[in-house]
């Protein structure tokens, strides 16, 4: 029996700035993760992280993690990757200051 | 306060050439993220989960003002104007850029400071009581030893790859104010009949299996130190489990084998390598121990104090809390909190950083420590200055009176920083620092330790904290459980679990319930918390947390 696949985008952290990123459709790495491919497919997820492993000379730790269709764009599903896109809850840092 | 020889010096600055060339060849793609990722990591430089985290070593939390100055600079120039005090004695910094790290070595060396073995399979900074070399209750200064103890470690060519990390840290008093129980060796100054030496204790931690440390050696005589220590770390070196991290620590391999098999090895090593030992060490020692001296304290009229002390409520309010007894009675120990209500436990500002250098180098014979409950200490201030010391304090955000009460929160930096985090811990303690302000019930409450991990590494200490709180993720939700009854000082016990945890939004209500019930259930005033849960038991307080009817109707 399959299961529906949950989908996914390509996340990691920048090598020279260390922040939070995901990884578009074009092949570029964006901050907002609303920009991100949202990937349907297990097997082009798959290929998806590979090419982002490949990119070691811009990002650290790509991995695949669960998304949601959002309406502007893909959204977290996990409170942690939701911190990933907002920063930290204390103080006013990160991309939630970045605009 | 130990000065950097030329041989540390040149240590330190070969480390920092040879990381900015790693660095350097990292970016340029000669190293891969494998390799590079231990390199960064023995230098202190993690990756969390917005940027990159510098952790600087603050050996047995002595810090000196010019340092202090240093570390607010490094917080301006190269992170976001703050820096966070952890339960190791360190500092870390949220916000750094990894080119920027090379440059950020270099100034910390320039005031005598580095980031080595901060992290990795290797002895880590050695911690001890924060009021080493001041407290009155003290036998004998830790940092010496603390001292000694670090050179022996740092490069250890034997101990570079150990199992897993490992933790010494040291008390002179018989107050322990370093939970020396709870680490992987835990040195305690004794003096036995007339001689100077160690009760050593092996086999404490927290994390996933908290256990409480065992005696090793009740009396072990001073110069027998190192080779002891050593004698531990190579029976530890081969009997650690290597083939799983989760039970790779020493506390485990004392748990497996038993603390007699362990003590007859370690007693085997020890006598094996001991006439390795020429006394070189001791010799090194007391080199080191003339730079701890006690500050050439002043003499002079304490009235300021006493007059503050009777005229101004604030003043004395803060007196009660912050202040402890300093070995010359016209002298005082000023904890300096940095837990103000609301405030982001161990957070300092750059400016809350250069307030309190000013201060040390006004009133404090330019001497600062840093304590594993995250606060700051002034050891050695005259009691005639303590008024000045307070108004200062107060401009500055920095005389909240809390100091062991309710609000004086240890939390871990937890998932608003930290990758391994499973829930956060700093919105949790910065709420219950705000309701207990709300209420103002704190200083009739009195001592209370509230102790806050985001994860089951247990940096918060929950475990030892009289109310524990343990953040976990529970099925992608935040939940949080509550532990009573632990203590971390020489009455040292682990917690006892409440029962189910509580959601993110319930923690606060759920610890005002313990709080309102302990209140009702102790006898007299003096009576803490962590007496009255001795007395009683979990029951009454799993009633009151879970709003269950109450078993005993007295």
């Amino acid at each position: 029996m399959t299961r529906r696949y949950t989908p996914k985008v390509v996340t990691a952290n920048r090598l020279l700035a260390g922040d939070a990123v995901w990884l578009t459709e074009d092949d570029t790495w964006s901050t907002d993760m609303a920009e991100a491919e949202l990937i349907e497919d297990e097997a082009h997820a798959q290929m998806r992280l590979l090419h982002a492993q490949s990119r070691p000379h811009e990002v650290v730790g790509a991995y695949l993690t669960d998304a949601a269709p959002g309406h502007d764009g893909p959204r977290p599903v996990h409170f942690r990757e939701e911190f990933r896109t907002r920063g930290p809850s204390n103080r006013f840092h990160g991309k939630q200051a970045e605009g | 306060m130990y000065a950097y020889t030329d041989f540390d010096e040149a240590f330190v600055r070969r480390r920092v050439a040879q990381f900015r060339g790693q660095v350097a060849r990292r970016i340029d793609g000669s190293l891969t993220e494998d390799e590079f990722k231990p390199l960064r990591l023995m230098n202190g430089l993690y990756l969390q989960l917005h940027a990159y985290m510098l952790r600087v070593a603050i050996p047995y939390g002595t810090v000196s003002s010019r340092q202090m100055r240093q570390l607010a600079m490094i917080a301006r120039r190269w992170d976001k104007g703050y820096g966070h005090f952890t339960t190791r004695q360190n500092i870390q910094f949220n916000w750094p850029q990894l080119t920027d790290v090379p440059d950020i070595l270099d100034a910390l060396a320039d005031v005598g400071m580095h980031c080595i073995q901060t992290s990795g399979n290797t002895i880590r900074n050695v911690t001890a009581d924060h009021f080493a070399g001041a407290a009155a209750d003290e036998i004998a200064d830790p940092r010496p030893v603390a001292e000694l103890l670090r050179q022996w470690s740092t490069d250890h060519p034997e101990f570079q790859f150990l199992p897993r990390k490992f933790k010494i840290a040291i008390t002179g008093s018989p107050t322990d104010r370093a939970v020396t129980r709870a680490h992987d060796i835990g040195l305690r100054m004794i003096v036995q009949n007339g001689q100077p030496g160690f009760e050593v204790i092996v086999g404490g931690g927290l994390g996933r299996t908290p256990m409480i440390g065992k005696v090793i050696r009740d009396f072990l005589p001073r110069e027998d130190l190192l080779p002891y220590v050593e004698a531990i770390l190579g029976v530890y070196n081969l009997l650690g489990r290597r083939d799983n991290k989760f039970k790779a620590r020493i506390k485990i391999a004392v748990h497996e084998h038993g603390i007699e098999e362990i003590t007859r090895l370690v007693e085997d090593r020890f006598a094996a390598i001991r006439p390795e030992f020429t006394g070189v060490d001791q010799q090194i020692l007391a080199a080191i121990e003339a730079q701890f001296a006690l500050p050439d304290l002043r003499h002079g009229p304490v009235g300021a104090h006493d007059r503050a002390y009777a005229a101004d409520p604030v003043y004395r309010s803060w007196a009660d809390t912050n202040l402890t007894p300093h070995r010359d009675p016209e002298h005082a120990i000023v904890s300096v909190s940095l837990k103000a209500p609301g405030a982001t436990p161990g957070d300092a500002s750059a400016e809350q950083m250069e307030v309190l250098a000013d201060l040390a180098e006004r009133h404090g014979h330019s001497e600062l420590r840093i304590s594993h409950e995250q606060n700051v200490i002034l050891p050695h201030v005259h009691k005639g200055d303590l008024p000045a010391v307070h108004a200062a304090l107060k401009a500055a955000g920095l005389a909240t009176a809390n100091i062991g009460l309710a609000s004086d929160i240890i939390a871990c930096p937890g998932m608003d920083y930290c990758a391994l985090a499973t829930a956060r811990s700093i919105p949790v303690a910065q709420s219950i620092a705000l309701r207990l302000e709300a209420l103002k019930i704190e200083h009739e409450v009195g001592a209370l330790k509230i102790k806050i991990s985001g994860c089951i590494n247990a940096c918060g200490h929950h475990h030892v904290g009289h109310i524990g709180i343990l953040g976990l993720d529970r099925a992608g939700v935040e939940t949080y459980q509550i532990t009573l009854g632990g203590d971390g000082t020489e009455t040292m016990a682990l917690g006892d679990r409440t029962g189910p945890g509580f959601a993110y939004d319930e923690v606060v209500p759920a610890v005002e319930r313990l709080i309102l019930a302990y209140l009702e259930l102790r006898r007299t005033r003096d009576e803490t918390f962590l007496d009255v849960y001795r007395r009683l038991g979990m029951a009454p307080f799993k009633a009151a947390i879970y709003q269950t009817e109450r078993a005993d109707a007295a």
